[in-house]
Order: C-alpha cells, then structure tokens, then sequence
C-alpha cells in the first residue's frame, strides 16, 4: 500500500513536471492584439496546427521580454510574431534562428522573392519569414465628397487640394473635419517618416533640415487648421470616423477597418495625398521568426508554414485586414471593408507618383527615440508655432546624433550610405 | 522575560525588512545609479537629456500647478465633509460609505469616467446641446483649450482623491474629546472659533499626514492625466512613462523617477517641519 502511495506521488511529480515539456508552442505576438484579433488568431487561424499558445505582447514589453529571455537563457518562446523594425533588433544581436529552408520552400510555392529578401534584415541568412503586410491609408466618410475642390480626383490629391477640401468641409460644417492618430499610442511618427518627408523631400533621414522640409512643414501647418484639435488624443482613427467626429482620417489599416467594415457603403478609402516629390507610402510587412533557443523549433516550423499557406493568408486577409504575403488573389466574396481597403492599397501601389518609404532598420531599440524627433518637431512647429528653421535644426542635431549612435544606414527612400545615415 | 531576549523585536520585523530590501531598495538604488550613469560611468547626461527636453518644463509646469491647485481644495473639502458628517446622527455610515466611493475606482477608471463625460460626444456636451445652450460639440480637453483641459483634470483628481483625505480626517476629528467644545461652548465661543481654536489644532496629525499623502500623490499624478489629456497635458510621471514604454530609454525614465522623489521627499520634510507634530501626540 506504501509503495503504491509512494509511486503514485513520485508518478504525480514527473507527470507535473513533464508537461510543460509535452505542453503548447509559445507563439508572441505584437500583431493582431485587440481582443476580436487574438481570437481570430486562436480559434480560426490557428485551429488545426496541434495546441499553439498564442500570446500578445505591446512593442516596448515585446522587446523586454525577448532580451530578458535572452540574457537569462531559459527561453519559453518558440515562435515570434511582429513588425520588420521589431524583428531587426533582435536579428542584430544575432538571437534568431536562419530560417533559409522554410524561405526555399515558400519561394516555390509563390512568395515574391523581393519580400522574402527583406526578411533577411541585411543579413546573408533567413532572419523571418513574412507573414502578412499592410499599409496606411486615407479614409473619407461619402458625404465629404462633395465637397471635393473641383477637379481633384480622389485617388489622387495633392496637399493643395487635401487642404481645400479641409477649408470647404469646415466652411460647410461650422467644424474641422480632418483627423490624425497624433495621440499617445497613435501612428502619426509613421506618417512623417513615410508619407510627409517621402512625399515633400525626397528622403526621411537626409533630407530632415531642408529648405523642402520647411516648405512642407509650413504646408502642413496649412492643412494643420483644418484638422480637428481632438487629433492629439486619438489613437485609433476608426472611432472618430464611426462617432462623426471626423469626415477624412489616415491611419494604419487595421485602424480603420472596424469602421470600415462596419459600414462599406458609408466609405471611400484612398491613398494619401502627393506632395512635390511624389506620392510617399510606407508598405508595413510584419515577420515570423524562430528565436535561437526556442524549446519547441519544430512546432514552430509548423506554425509558420501553416500561416503561409494561401488559405489561412486569405482567411487572415478577410479577418483582420492584414493582406498576404503570397501572391495570393482576394477571393471576391471578400469582406466588403477589406475590399475597400485593398482598393485602396493597390491604387497607392500601383500611383505613378508612389515614393516607397521602407520602416526604419539598424535603430535598435532607439526606434521610440526616432519616432520621437519627428514628434518633437510636430509639436513645436504646428501645436507651439515655433519657427521653423530653428526647431528643424535642434532636431536635425539631435537625429544626427541618434544616427551616429546607432550607426544605422540610410534606407529607402534616402540614397545609400557608407556609415551612419548622414542628416544633410 | 522580554529583557532576556532583547533580539525577538529585531527577529519579528526582519521578515519585513528584508522584503523592503529587496523589492524597495535594491530597485531604488538601482533607478538611481540608471539614472546618474551612462554606460557604466557616472554622468549628468540623463539629467540633462531631461532638462533639456521640450516637455520638460511643461511637465514640471503641470504637475506643481494641478498640485498647488488640487491639495487646498481637496484639504478644504475633506474639513467640511468631516465636520458636517460629525452633526449627522442617524445614516452617518450611509453617507460616509458613498462619499469614499472613488476610493474603491482606480486611477484610470476614474480617468475614463470623466473622459465619457467631457469628451466631443460626451454627457456634458450632450446635456448642453439638449438644452440648447451650446449649437455645436464643444471640445473641453484639446491642446487648444488649455485651461478647459486643466480645469476637467484637476475637477477629475479632486473627486478622486478627496475620498482618502476624509477619511484620514474624519478618523483625526473622531479623536476630539467632546469636552474641549463643550468648554468653549461655556465660554461662549463661536462655531467659527471652535474649529479654529480647538479642531484644527487638535487634528494637526492628521491633517499633516493627510497633506503629506496626498501631496505625494498628486505630484505622481499619472492615470487621470493620461486619459484626459494624452499628449497634451504633460506630468512628471507621463514623461518617465513616455521616456520608458515609448522611447526606450530607461536612463532617461529613470531620471524622472528620482527626480520626482526628490519633489516628494522635499515636499514631506517641508510638511513635518512646517506643521510640527507634539511628540506626544504621535502615533
């Protein structure tokens, strides 16, 4: 009886500390967090891979936690999910798997080669695999189309136009009915580096202090008195647009589409406007990657061919808003918000003034400081109506600065670089 | 027996200790060290990285402003609810149970509750337009209505943070031996003289600990601030957020954690000297 009770402890022991051994992938993501996201991630897009533990993580505690993995050296994550720019500081302290022959596989089953090269972060290796892609664009409630300025097409405005169509709304409507996400956890950093700067200079990096540059920002504080005051405090433009508060916003698209698709045949969802350099746009391609060390590399193998399949890519397209990575053609019975948006992406791709602006790589985790020279500038210049070339050039030092700090390298649309992205 | 074993106190309270150690001031001196150093080697450079910055003197600006604002009003609240909840009889309990309401709500809960208030389409501006006072939606909380914008935070922290002051007081003011007012009754003192003469400085204590705790609390004001105001309104404690979670850089971050302890420490010493306590009458 002894020997029975003793066995069944010591049984009871192993099992308890055998199962997180047989238990799930972790899989950590900072994509498809909002609770509606997640669930669609955990019951649909994950459903028939074996037991996956999808976990969501913000940016800043995602970049923590993987470090703290790291320098610990107990790791519990086997599968990573997060934008390229996230990915790169972690491909940078050399913490991930190369994933060359999942990329071979993919490559022959239809992902652009182009895409696939981006996933290698500079590296000579496979650092991740992409998993999804969107961008950012402009979404107009219908009724503001009439007050368009006459002549100006839609799909492609210019800021003359985009600010004349502010000055008729406000004029028609007693209020401003422009918004942006400047908020606190607002993408408004992205669209200095990928629309504004591309679409006025030329550039991101190099081009900061130009006399393009201060021409562009005077224009923006233009626009700047069309748009509603209330930007500052928004974070997610799809709730502004679906309260009424505003007619036009840009944002990410996942950030409009619960609007969107709530109600299609209210919408217009177009590019953003062009400014004398062309039509600037930053693609987003968020990642898959393996981190060294990762106590279930199979499992997680599994999952990432799982999500590159075309279907779960087209059901995640359909679900979320994130459009494939394959070359992949939407089905179309298509989720009539997610059509809108697609529409959208293609004509800002296929515009023959398009600028790409690619995310910001080799910052490190200064990315946050980054975002946060444009920011500055933001606020001095169109909230305080400090003069232009002073805050251009305080800026303009502090980036050069953090650019020779972080050593980082121009990218797209700025020219080359030997060394340190150079602010000129 | 006790003087035998002169080391039990000690033992009792090293589990305490202990706890304090690790968890208060192994961090404390960690964020110190984060904060005056810069790789490895001691620098002013976080400092001046933070005082250089543009929010920097806004944020100081902010905080000793909705302080200076908030902390009377809230002291002088907190008096005149514990004084009248002292004449009530019947239903004291009732009333003092929902007056410490707020207590029980979180920072950001009571944050979001004002923002559904006194945001674009909220019940404020829905109440005026019904009534037809105001023709169109008024923003209260945008950067270009600042004083609308500190007005709603500081309304916002005074009904959040009155609750804790009352009760400090109210638990001060139940210590007041009756016989002292009646003997100014007597004498023929009134009302007005009572509460100067005899209350107030009967409940120094708690009231010197009341302003402490809630001077300490305002100058890490954070969580109301953050859902009224976001970007536009910034604190001392937003900044070390922003510098933390959104810049990544901790050094900076760190450096606005110690220099709010330093205004805090400040703010106590000038406290306990400025409202001196009889030693007898400490806890």
């Amino acid at each position: 009886m002894k020997h029975i009770m003793s066995f069944g402890i010591l049984a009871s022991t192993v099992l308890a500390f055998a199962s997180p051994v047989l238990a799930q992938t972790v899989f950590v993501s900072t994509q498809l967090r909002p609770i509606e996201e997640a669930t669609v991630v955990r019951e649909e897009l994950l459903k028939d891979v074996g037991s996956v533990d999808y976990v969501v993580e913000e940016p800043p505690q995602f970049a923590v936690r993987m470090e703290a993995e790291r320098q610990a050296g107990k790791h519990t994550v086997s599968l990573v999910g997060a934008l390229h720019g996230e990915l790169s500081p972690l491909a940078d302290r050399e913490t991930l798997e190369p994933l060359d022959d999942l990329a071979k596989k993919l490559a022959a089953s239809g992902m652009p080669q182009s895409l696939l090269d981006l996933g290698k972060l500079g590296k000579s290796t496979q650092q991740y695999i992409p998993w999804m892609q969107a961008t950012y664009v402009m979404a107009a409630k219908k009724e503001a189309l009439q007050y368009l300025p006459a002549g100006a097409d839609v799909n492609a405005l210019n800021y003359d136009q985009l600010i004349e169509w502010g000055k008729n709304m406000q004029d028609a409507t007693g209020q401003p009915q422009i918004g942006f996400p400047a908020g606190p956890k607002g993408l408004m950093a992205r669209y200095f580096q990928g629309y504004f700067y591309p679409s006025f200079t030329g550039g991101v990096v190099r081009t900061f202090q130009s006399a393009d540059a201060a021409a562009g920002w005077e224009k923006l504080k233009a626009l700047w008195a069309y748009v509603t005051p209330n930007s500052t405090s928004y974070d997610f433009m799809q709730e502004p647009l679906s309260a009424g508060e505003v007619m036009v916003a840009w944002d990410h698209i996942a950030r409009l589409k619960n609007a969107i698709s709530a109600a299609p045949d209210d919408y217009v969802v177009f590019p953003a406007p062009a400014g004398p350099k062309g039509r600037g746009y930053m693609p987003v391609v968020a990642g898959l990657a393996i981190p060294k060390g990762a106590p279930d590399k199979a499992g997680a193998e599994k999952v990432i061919e799982h999500l590159s399949m075309p279907e779960t890519q087209l059901l995640t397209a359909s679900k979320v808003g994130f459009f494939p990575t394959l070359n992949v053609k939407l089905p179309p019975d298509l989720d009539a918000g997610v059509a809108l948006l697609a529409g959208a992406v293609t004509a800002t791709q296929a515009s023959k003034d398009a600028v790409i602006s690619l995310l910001p790589v080799g910052l490190g985790d200064k990315g946050g400081e980054f975002n946060k020279v444009y920011m500055d500038s933001f606020q001095r210049i169109v909230l305080q109506n400090e003069p232009v070339a002073d805050v251009l050039k305080a800026q303009g030092a502090t980036m050069a600065k953090l650019m020779a700090d972080t050593r980082a390298a121009c990218w797209a649309p700025d020219a080359k670089s030997d060394g340190p992205c150079p602010v000129e | 027996m006790t003087n035998s074993r002169p080391w039990i106190p000690y033992l009792l309270i090293l589990p305490s200790v202990a706890f304090l150690a690790l968890l208060f001031v192994v961090p404390l001196v960690q964020t110190i060290w984060l904060a005056v150093s810069d790789n490895g080697a001691p620098s002013l450079a976080n400092a001046e990285r933070m005082v250089t910055d543009i929010n920097f003197t806004r944020s100081v600006k902010n905080t000793f402003l909705l302080t200076i604002a908030v902390v009377p009003v809230q002291i002088a609240l907190a008096l005149a609810m514990g004084t009248m909840v002292a004449k009530v009889g019947r239903g004291r309990e009732t009333i003092l149970w929902i007056w410490t309401i707020p207590l029980g709500i979180s920072d950001l809960a009571a944050g979001l509750v004002w923002l559904s208030i006194l945001q674009n389409t909220g019940y404020l501006n829905s109440l005026l337009f019904g009534l037809g006072i105001i023709g169109r939606q008024a923003s209260w909380l945008s950067y270009q209505t600042p004083v609308a914008l500190f007005l709603a935070i500081a309304v916002a922290e005074i009904w959040r943070g009155t609750a804790i002051v009352m009760v400090i007081i109210v638990a001060g003011l139940n210590q007041v031996p009756k016989e002292f007012k009646e003997a100014a009754e007597i004498f023929g003192a009134g009302p007005w003289t009572r509460f100067w003469r005899i209350t107030l400085p009967l409940i120094r204590p708690a009231l010197q600990s009341a302003l402490i705790l809630r001077t300490v609390l305002a100058f890490e004001v954070f969580a109301v601030v953050y859902a009224l105001g976001g970007r536009n309104f910034p604190v001392l404690v937003g900044e070390a957020y922003n510098w933390q979670n959104q810049n990544q850089n901790y050094s900076v971050a760190a450096a606005y954690a110690v220099l709010i302890m330093i205004i805090s420490l400040a703010a106590t010493l000038i406290y306990l000297k400025a409202l001196k306590v009889d030693p007898e009458r400490l806890p």
